[in-house]
This record gives structure tokens, C-alpha cells and sequence, in this order.
């Protein structure tokens, strides 16, 4: 064909080009673990995007069937590491509403603080990472300097600093140390002199906001379907904070604000994450100082035994609505668990919203969905 | 929305439905695996109850299930459903996919991991396993010699 009759058939619009596929991942640094995406593309438009999965697959549900309740424990932070203390806290409440077992003021006080501790590392982390994975090599530096100090506030608690086991069914494993508190107001004061800096580095950066500004807009009636929940389900306007529909642990006495936005974009999705930490300061200000006094452990049996039936409890980890689904027939082991993880679901909606969209803004739209891949997987 | 009110709209559809409340955390509902097309329609449609937040499958030594968590997010009332399938061997249920988009993935991994085949389902492989995997591991009878250890 000749150059002259190509370019009228593209004027005219009728230039067909073959779509065709690319790999991203399994090992790519934007997919923030072992996603493996294959896009389908027209050009530089994405026409389809297809998560393979299983690449980190444990089969943390089958061993569940296999360990006593007090072994399960330790399972559960492995999926989402960087929510480790609250996908713990979600196992304990579950087998706590099974033995029926109220634990004290204290415990629910130290939890929550951890908690909400546990949110601002992993917000940390994903903020160092998106300015990265965007070009920005800056913001990670900042994240990682700031999140250090959480993970040595977690090192005081129980020795470990990312996959912490600080939760047993009834309480802590150990109270908390001294100068525990001090070392949090600490933290509290310096973060919030340093909180603002990150709006300046991105969030007022005019590249950053072109590049999330009205990228992978997610409605609010697609969010519910598709079970997106936490940041990315409330950047969409869908209020589906667990601490306020249905309050665990401290969250009751606390006053704190459910961050929500109407854009459903990128940019909302980035904004809701930076609130957040706002809000989490403000839970721990109010926490800290009032720690009751009281026992840190129930006395539990040796070996724990739930009444036949079934238990659910949900949470708020960083990532969205974590649940663990318990199916017990008295027995000191469950008859079957589910973890419904909140990446799986939020995953599911990358597909319908990156569509159209070049790859470049799939990092930027993958970034703000903030997967870890082993909750992705379990 | 009340237990009554559901009581009403399922038996309306599923006459032979069993309903549960007594000591448990969500109302429970036991249906037959082929009422569950009309009824998460009519659940969705008409009772709003708009956000499937679990599904997840179960396998007990003479039938199946497949449990639905649901919750109406206008008034935050939750109850669980549950499709019993009687055919262990060949177990089928109709897809909820087109009716909550999130029950897609979730079916994909019961169907990877307990083998139910979820008709009408628009894209039924494998998730997390490999295409060749023998066999579905979270059922009771599955036995894997090399990959799985026997206590």
C-alpha cells in the first residue's frame, strides 16, 4: 500500500490496527510483588487486563484446617504483612466471639493504638512506593525514614518488626513495655511535622496530579459490585469503614472522622490515603494517654475448643474489609476457614476500570489500589 | 429491612427454604442450589441488598455449599445465604457474577479449589492453581502422597 492512501484511510478513521498482548509482571516492579497482568492492547490502549494469580499461593485456608486456633494466628499475618497486627487482632475477635470471651479495656486500648499504628506504616510504605512508581525516587526515601520508627515501636512490643505476632486469642502476649507511651507521643509529634512535607513533595506536584487526575474512576455503584472496599471503595464514595459500621476494640470511644471522596479517581484514592493518617494520629492521641489499667491476657484454656457453629468478624485493615469466616464442629481445630482478603476483591475491579486507559496510568491505577500480593493470594 | 421481612421475600421464591436465627451472629438461610438464579436476583433488585461481601465454599461428607454473605448497604443489615448441592460428585450452581461482579473472582476460586462449576459463569479456569492440577484441594477427600503431609 501506498504512504499516500495510508494516510488518507487513517484521516478517514478506518486504520485497523491488530490488538495484540504484553506481559506485566510476574516480576515487575509496579505490580509490588508476583502479579503477572496480561494486557490486551490496542496500540498504547488497554482494551483488557488479566490478572494470573497463584504465583505466591500457600494455601493458607487448607493449612488452617490442619492447625489448633493458637497456630492459625500465625498464618494470617503473612497475607497482608504490611496489616499484620490487624489481620491477627481479626483472627483473635473471631475465636474470642466463639468462646464468648470479653477482653479488657486495656487490651482493646493497646490493639487499637497498634492498629492504628500498623495503618500509617502500611500508608507510609504505599506512599513511598506510588511516588516511585511514578518517578519519583524522592518520596520513597521520606516514606521509609518515617515508617522505621513505627517498626522500632513494634520491635519494643514483641520483637519482631514486620510480621509481628503480638495478638493470642484473650489478650497480648506480653503487656505493653515501658516508655511504650512515650515512645508513641514521640512518634505522634514528629509525624505530624512531617505529615505536611508529603503534601508538598506530591500531592501539590503538578506532574503527580496530571498523572492520577481523573485516571481509572471508579463509580460508586461499580465499587459496591465489585466488593471494593477500604480507600479504594471510599475514594468512590461508598462508606464502607468497618470502625464505623460495625465497631470493634476501641473504636467506640474514640472520635474520628470516615474519609470519603465523590471523584473515584486516583487522585481521590491518593487523597483518602493521606486523611487517613490524619485521622489514625488523632485515634492514637486520644488513646494514648488513657491506657486503663487491667489484666493483658484472659485466661484461656491450654488447648481452645469453639462450640460447633460459625463465626464471622470483619475488620479495617489498611487495605479494606479483612474477614475471617470460621466453621467450627467443636473440635480443636476448624472445620474450614475463609479469609476474605480485601486486595482479592479490590483486584477484581482493575479490569473494568483500567480499560481505555494507556499503561502508563495502569502504574498509577495500580499503585493507588495498593495490592500485596500474598493477601491477593493466600 | 428485619428477619421477617427476608422470611417473606425467600419463601415467596423458595418455599422449602430453612431459616435459622437463634444464637447465631447473621440470620441464616438454607436453600437448594437451584432456587439461587431467581433468588439473587430478586435479593438484589428488589430487597436491595447490594454487596456481597464473602462467598466462600464448604464440603461436608454428603453435599456442598456455597455461602453468601450479603449486606444491604443502605441500612448495613446482613444475613448469610446458603446454596445447598446435593450432587457431591458433579457439584453445579448458577452463577451470581453478572449480579454482584465481585462473586467472578470469588467463583473462580471455588471452583479452583472445591470443583463446583458455576454455570453461566463468563470465564470458569483455574486462579490460583495451575491448569493441570489433579484434583481440588480444599475438598475433605483430597489426598496429594507428595504435596501434602498427613498428620
Amino acid at each position: 500500500m501506498q504512504l499516500e492512501e495510508l494516510t488518507l484511510i487513517s484521516k478517514e478513521g478506518n486504520l485497523e490496527t491488530t490488538e495484540y498482548f504484553i506481559n506485566m509482571g510476574p516480576q515487575h516492579p509496579s505490580t509490588h510483588g508476583v502479579l503477572r497482568l496480561v494486557l490486551t492492547l490496542d496500540g498504547e490502549i488497554i482494551r483488557k487486563v488479566e490478572p494470573h494469580l497463584g504465583y505466591i499461593h500457600r494455601g493458607i485456608e487448607k493449612m488452617s484446617e490442619a492447625d489448633s486456633y493458637r497456630q492459625i494466628i500465625h498464618l494470617t499475618d503473612r497475607m497482608d504483612y504490611l496489616s499484620c497486627h490487624i489481620n491477627n487482632e481479626a483472627v483473635c475477635l473471631c475465636i474470642e466471639k466463639g468462646l464468648q470471651l470479653e477482653v479488657s479495656d486495656r487490651v482493646k486500648y493497646i490493639r487499637t493504638i497498634i492498629d492504628e499504628l500498623n495503618r500509617i506504616s502500611s500508608h507510609q510504605l504505599w506512599w513511598g512506593v506510588m511516588g516511585m512508581d511514578l518517578g519519583a525516587i524522592t518520596t520513597f526515601l521520606y516514606g521509609f525514614r518515617d515508617r522505621e520508627l513505627i517498626t522500632d515501636i513494634f520491635e519494643l512490643t514483641c520483637g519482631a518488626r514486620l510480621t509481628m505476632n503480638y495478638n493470642v486469642p484473650g489478650g497480648l502476649m506480653w503487656d505493653i513495655p515501658n516508655g511504650f507511651q512515650q515512645k508513641v507521643k514521640d512518634f505522634v509529634a514528629y509525624f505530624k511535622l512531617k505529615l505536611p512535607e508529603y503534601d508538598q513533595l506530591l500531592s501539590e506536584n503538578i506532574i503527580f496530579t496530571e498523572r492520577t487526575k481523573g485516571i481509572g474512576v471508579l463509580s460508586r455503584e461499580d465499587a459496591i459490585s465489585y466488593g471494593a472496599t477500604g480507600p479504594t471503595g471510599r475514594a468512590s464514595g461508598f462508606s464502607c469503614d468497618v470502625r464505623k459500621t460495625t465497631p470493634y476494640m476501641a473504636y467506640p470511644f474514640v472520635n474520628f472522622k470516615e474519609i470519603t471522596a465523590d471523584e473515584g479517581d486516583s487522585l481521590a484514592r491518593y487523597k483518602v490515603r493521606i486523611l487517613e493518617m490524619w485521622e489514625s494520629l488523632s485515634i492514637i492521641e486520644q488513646l494514648i494517654d488513657n491506657i486503663p489499667e487491667g489484666e493483658h491476657l484472659a485466661t484461656t484454656k491450654n488447648v481452645i475448643k469453639l462450640p460447633f457453629g460459625e463465626f464471622y468478624q470483619k475488620v479495617e485493615t489498611a487495605r479494606g474489609e479483612f474477614g475471617v469466616y470460621i466453621v467450627s464442629e467443636g473440635k480443636n481445630i476448624a472445620y474450614r476457614v475463609k479469609y476474605r482478603s480485601p486486595g482479592f476483591s479490590n483486584l477484581s475491579a482493575l479490569d473494568h476500570i483500567a480499560r481505555g486507559c494507556k499503561i502508563a496510568d495502569l502504574i498509577a491505577i495500580m499503585s493507588t489500589l495498593d495490592f500485596v500480593i500474598p493477601d491477593i493470594d493466600r | 429491612m428485619n428477619p421477617e421481612q427476608l422470611q417473606s421475600i425467600i419463601t415467596r421464591i423458595a418455599p422449602e427454604a430453612e431459616f435459622a436465627t437463634e444464637g447465631k451472629q447473621f440470620p441464616t438461610v438454607v436453600v437448594a442450589a437451584p432456587f439461587i438464579s431467581k433468588l439473587s436476583e430478586t435479593l438484589r433488585n428488589e430487597a436491595g441488598f447490594d454487596f456481597l461481601f464473602c462467598q466462600s465454599g464448604l464440603d461436608y461428607p454428603d453435599h456442598m455449599m456455597v455461602v453468601y454473605h450479603l449486606r444491604q448497604t443502605s441500612t448495613g443489615f446482613e444475613f448469610v445465604l446458603k446454596a445447598k448441592i446435593s450432587d457431591r460428585q458433579n457439584p453445579e450452581v448458577a452463577t451470581v457474577s453478572h449480579i454482584w461482579r465481585t462473586a467472578e473472582f470469588h467463583e473462580r476460586e471455588i471452583y479452583d479449589l472445591f470443583g463446583i462449576v458455576f454455570t453461566g459463569h463468563p470465564d470458569l479456569r483455574r486462579i490460583f492453581l495451575t491448569d493441570d492440577w489433579k484434583g481440588y484441594p480444599l475438598r475433605k477427600d483430597y489426598s496429594d502422597p507428595i504435596n501434602l503431609i498427613e498428620r
